[in-house]
């Protein structure tokens, strides 16, 4: 990621400098007779939801790579500073470093204003880069957080587009979601009522499409708390098998036993610490 | 529109497939337009805003790739902001739809969004100006987007010269009805903005106040 360093203006224009490298490597990979690894895609359900007080962000917890599930239990909200926080679908890595890049920009800029950060100016960050990059950064994101202003969510598409909504969702499975969303959205609503809300709509996510699954991560936003609940709610538990194949010790009679030691000495030992810090 | 990429839904490209209209009466104009934004067959905000404030009485209404109208917008929102400081007082409309159409016709090929420019200045009055694909003119009245296809008849027909502010509010909404009825890519609500000497006054018309035609 070259254009966006710290302390820098960061050039302006469209920089496609990774485009050519990417543009030759596969290449090179089909003239061999490979095909470049398919980028692990988070086919997703995230959402958020405004609610009287803060925001309730909302994440499944499946990461694919093409129709496997890589990880089953990958975390989807991302840290952006102590008061926003960040659902991010799409192409995992964009969404993870997209966030990390934003996310310590606006912490070296709340130092320089001397306050919290807003959620308009995390959302005018990220639409600025994504646009820089034309929609080849696959990030789609759900942005929310309480400022000074109130709370605010807002949803950020990967040509740089954003929009500002009391309830969003984005992914694979947001076309779910959003069904229960609209049905049973209503403002100003207590905590318990839109975290079961955004709870309903992630499991809606996660049983009707095939790229979401496994549990439902949430994330409470209220002025000065974040309650990060991971997991909220094991959807998928894995079921205890009813039958054992393992044959018990015994089953099989022992007729004779025979026991021969190797001569063994010890020629060298090395001890390697291990950081655990 | 622009051909959809055939990749997953979340790829393709956020798109404000759109009716936006512009007229000008003596002392102001009045700007209006859908809600819809569509990625590929899903509509993703059913209640999008498209008359963006480029400064307190110009306002611009966005068309196109949502990501570039947008960005456009936003930009010459913030050279504005700079002109006018410079300038010491309120902007031209002109100058706004000059520094539009600047963008617009420098990067013609990479941008696919049209922005109608409409607003009041002392100078001018109301003015509605055109930026399609980096030209620069002004006109009565100007309709763009998807929808704008199926109303050339009905405003062609309907528009007169000397309407007052009230029979243009109501040419717009009427308008706007109409394509939103016949243009799968446009609807939701209407808003609706109108720009005079006093100020810019927003308006939104919910879906069921719109009013009906034949077959409704």
């Amino acid at each position: 990621m070259a254009t966006l360093s710290v302390c820098q203006q960061p050039i302006g224009g469209f920089s496609f400098e990774y485009c050519k490298r990417n543009a030759v490597l596969e290449f090179e990979c089909n003239k061999l007779g490979h095909s470049i690894p398919a980028a692990r895609k988070t086919g997703t359900t995230i959402c958020g939801v405004v609610f009287k007080d803060g925001i309730v962000l909302g994440a499944d917890t499946r990461a694919t790579e093409g129709m496997i599930v890589a990880d089953k239990n990958c975390s989807k909200i991302h840290y952006i500073s102590p008061n926003i926080y960040c659902c991010g679908a799409g192409t995992a890595a964009d969404t993870e470093m997209t966030t990390q890049i934003i996310s310590s920009n606006l912490e070296l800029h709340s130092l320089s204003t001397g306050r919290l950060p807003r959620v308009a100016t995390a959302n005018r960050m990220l639409k600025q880069m994504l646009f820089r990059y034309q929609g080849h950064i696959g990030a789609a994101l759900v942005l929310g957080g309480v400022d000074c202003n109130g709370p605010h969510l807002y949803s950020i598409y990967p040509h740089g587009s954003t929009d500002k909504l009391p309830y969003v969702t984005m992914g694979s499975g947001s076309l779910a979601a959003m069904a229960v969303f609209e049905d049973r959205y209503e403002q100003n609503m207590e905590e318990e009522d839109a975290k079961r809300l955004v709870r309903d709509a992630i499991a809606a996510g996660i049983f009707n499409d095939l790229g979401s699954g496994s549990n439902i991560d949430l994330c409470v936003i209220t002025k000065g708390k974040v309650d990060y609940l991971r997991p909220h709610d094991m959807a998928n538990k894995k079921g205890v098998r009813t039958g054992d194949y393992k044959y018990k010790r015994g089953t099989t009679g022992v007729l004779a036993k025979a026991v021969t030691k190797l001569d063994l000495e010890v020629v060298e030992e090395t001890v390697q610490t291990m950081d655990t810090s | 529109m622009l051909e959809e990429s055939t990749e997953s839904e979340w790829q393709s490209e956020v798109k404000t497939g759109t009716t936006i209209i512009a007229v000008e009466f003596n002392g102001g104009v009045v700007l209006g337009s859908d809600s819809r934004v569509s990625a590929g067959e899903t509509v993703v905000n059913r209640v999008m805003n498209k008359l963006s404030l480029l400064h307190d009485k110009i306002y611009c209404a966005l068309s196109g790739s949502a990501a570039d109208a947008q960005t456009i917008a936003e930009m010459v929102n913030y050279q504005l902001d700079v002109h006018s400081i410079e300038i010491g007082e309120d902007p031209q409309v002109r100058s706004a739809a000059t520094l539009v159409k600047n963008i617009s016709y420098k990067y013609k090929e990479e941008l696919s969004a049209h922005l109608i420019v409409a607003g009041w200045d002392r100078r001018g009055g109301g003015q509605v100006f055109v930026t399609l694909n980096g030209l620069l003119s002004r006109q009565p009245f100007a309709v763009g987007g998807s929808g704008s296809s199926y109303v050339y008849g009905f405003v062609d027909a309907e528009y007169q010269k000397g309407m007052s502010k009230e029979d243009c509010q109501q040419f717009v909404v009427n308008t706007i009805s109409l394509a939103m009825s016949r243009d799968g890519s446009s609807g939701g609500v209407a808003y609706l903005v109108t720009i005079d000497e006093k100020g810019a006054e927003e308006k939104c018309i919910l879906g069921n106040e719109l009013p009906t035609f034949y077959d409704q």
